[in-house]
């Protein structure tokens, strides 16, 4: 029999201002990153950058909850491989990330729609909705 | 100091099947620095999720890949299980452990077919493919479908494999054992393979780490890591250890892969021998989805995360999918840097790329 592994997985909810600090806690404690990602909810962006430790399995997510208009460090100075989620967020969602190591400056994905996960293609999602 | 210069790489090149494109700055014959740029396929998929419900995007998520199909399938709904807090029937458990594992075999095989044209050696390629078919043939046979399956449901699956294609299966993957002997002598001693692949495109295993590197690309460098480990589907109680190797070259990168689809074999034979003769397939679920869950699943290339966010509604206010080649991207551009401009082909490939997972 496999031995399973029961690995501990948080969620912590932390400001913006947290957030450098937080990773680089992180990163300090053996984890790596394993996926960051926006979402757009209740009119605010949740941005979640999740950390793995590949020796307990740990998964830490970070969670930085921020009106659309507000600033966020980039994370890419202490976690370099976060450059393309940023980027990501920035182009899919409108997050405004600032200092990011390598700004694709929404040439990372070549589509038509500015930023199309956004509140305006959010706000048009709904109306359709309501109106089906 | 030579003069530096910068060659596009793709997004249309012999070795990719699929569109990326890296601008390799180059000094003399020597990269120097490696920058890519994705989303000339982009689709959207995760976006979906205000159009279509829960149950709905099993279909799409299948559909982020070609090759992963299934697994991309399973992730979702075992993160949905999660959410909806449902405890699935151990016989679906055994299914998806099948399908898994059978498709984690047809990846590995087209990828070392893939990587054996990479470097010139088409007969090699041919009869990595020939021997793929016999899976595939297996994936037809026990879902109707030969990569998308389309066989998960949120709370289980929808098809069983009765015991005479179980017994087919192991005939099958022992025929595909002994021919996959002969292959993996000639890519593991072959000297022409091993001049092309040994010493080339080395990530050490602190740079892999420090790059999230994920699944045989991070195993290659040394790190032992696989999110079956975490026990999802039947993996619980079968028996494997990550394969692993220290030199993190692309020789290691292949022994990897030709090892694992060895240990998948194994597996089969584990899962096929202890699945529990039910009658369920599926656990129902009801009402709508509330709250959210991070799912990770060892897809052939590695560590894929499924994140899923509900509200109690049939829509999700977000699904989103970080696939493996997304995660090894830094990986590969770090591992690009002092190598030679005409090795860039083969060590894209070595990654396993796959763009369209990562265009979801």
């Amino acid at each position: 029999m496999a031995e399973v592994i029961h690995p501990e997985e948080q969620l912590l909810e932390i400001d913006v201002d947290q957030l450098l600090t937080k990773a680089m806690e992180l990163k300090k404690a053996g984890f790596r990153l394993s996926q960051a990602c926006a979402a757009y909810v209740n009119e605010k962006f949740e941005l979640s950058y999740s950390f793995a430790d590949d020796k307990t399995y740990q998964y830490t997510t970070l969670r930085v909850v921020i009106d659309t208009d507000t600033e966020v460090p980039s994370i890419t100075d202490i976690v370099p491989p976060a450059v393309f989620y940023e980027n990501e967020m920035k182009e899919l969602f409108g997050v405004k990330i600032k200092m990011i190591n390598l700004d694709y400056e929404n040439r990372f994905y070549r589509i038509e729609t500015e930023t199309p996960f956004g509140p305006k293609e959010a706000a048009a999602s709904e109306e359709k909705k309501e109106e089906a | 100091m030579g003069k530096r210069s910068v060659i596009p790489f793709g997004p249309q090149h012999p070795v990719l099947p699929e569109p990326i494109h890296i601008d390799l700055v180059i000094e003399d014959e020597k990269i120097v620095e490696a920058i890519p740029s994705v989303g000339f396929i982009h689709r959207g998929l995760e976006s979906l999720v205000d159009r279509r419900d829960y149950n709905q995007m099993t279909y799409v998520v299948e559909r982020t890949c070609g090759i992963c199909s299934f697994q991309h399938g399973m992730g979702y709904c075992e993160a949905m299980e999660h959410v909806f807090g449902a405890e699935i029937p151990n016989r679906a458990k055994y299914l998806r452990t099948i399908w898994a594992e059978l498709g984690r075999m047809h990846s590995h095989l087209l990828w070392l077919g893939l990587l054996a044209d990479g470097f010139g050696y088409e007969n090699l390629f041919y009869q990595c493919w020939r021997v793929r078919e016999k899976v595939l043939d297996l994936q037809e046979m026990t879902s109707g479908g030969r990569l998308i399956f389309s066989v998960n449901k949120v709370g289980g699956v929808i098809k069983d494999i009765d015991k005479e294609k179980l017994d087919i299966i192991l005939s099958t993957i022992t025929e595909v054992e002994a021919e996959l002997k002969v292959i993996k002598d000639t890519f593991l001693l072959d000297y022409s393979v091993q001049s092309r692949l040994q010493g080339v495109g080395i990530v050490t295993k602190e740079q892999a780490h420090d790059l999230g590197a994920c699944g045989p690309f991070a195993r290659a460098s040394g790190i032992k890591t696989d999110m079956r480990k975490l026990g999802y589907g039947a993996y619980p109680d079968l028996d494997f250890e990550p394969i692993v190797s220290a030199t993190g070259d692309s020789y290691a990168r292949c022994y990897c892969r030709i090892m694992e689809i060895f240990q998948s074999i194994d597996l089969l034979r584990q899962a096929i021998a202890k699945i529990p003769d039910e009658n369920e397939l599926f656990t129902p679920v009801k009402g709508n989805p509330e709250g959210e869950y991070f799912m990770r699943v060892e897809q052939p290339r590695g560590e894929a995360v499924y994140y899923v966010k509900a509200s109690g509604k049939p829509y999700l206010d977000r699904f989103r999918v970080r696939t493996p080649t997304f995660a090894n991207l830094p990986g590969l551009c770090e591992m690009l840097k002092d190598t030679q401009l005409s090795d860039v082909g083969l060590l894209v490939l070595t990654i396993d790329p796959c763009i369209s997972c990562t265009e979801r």
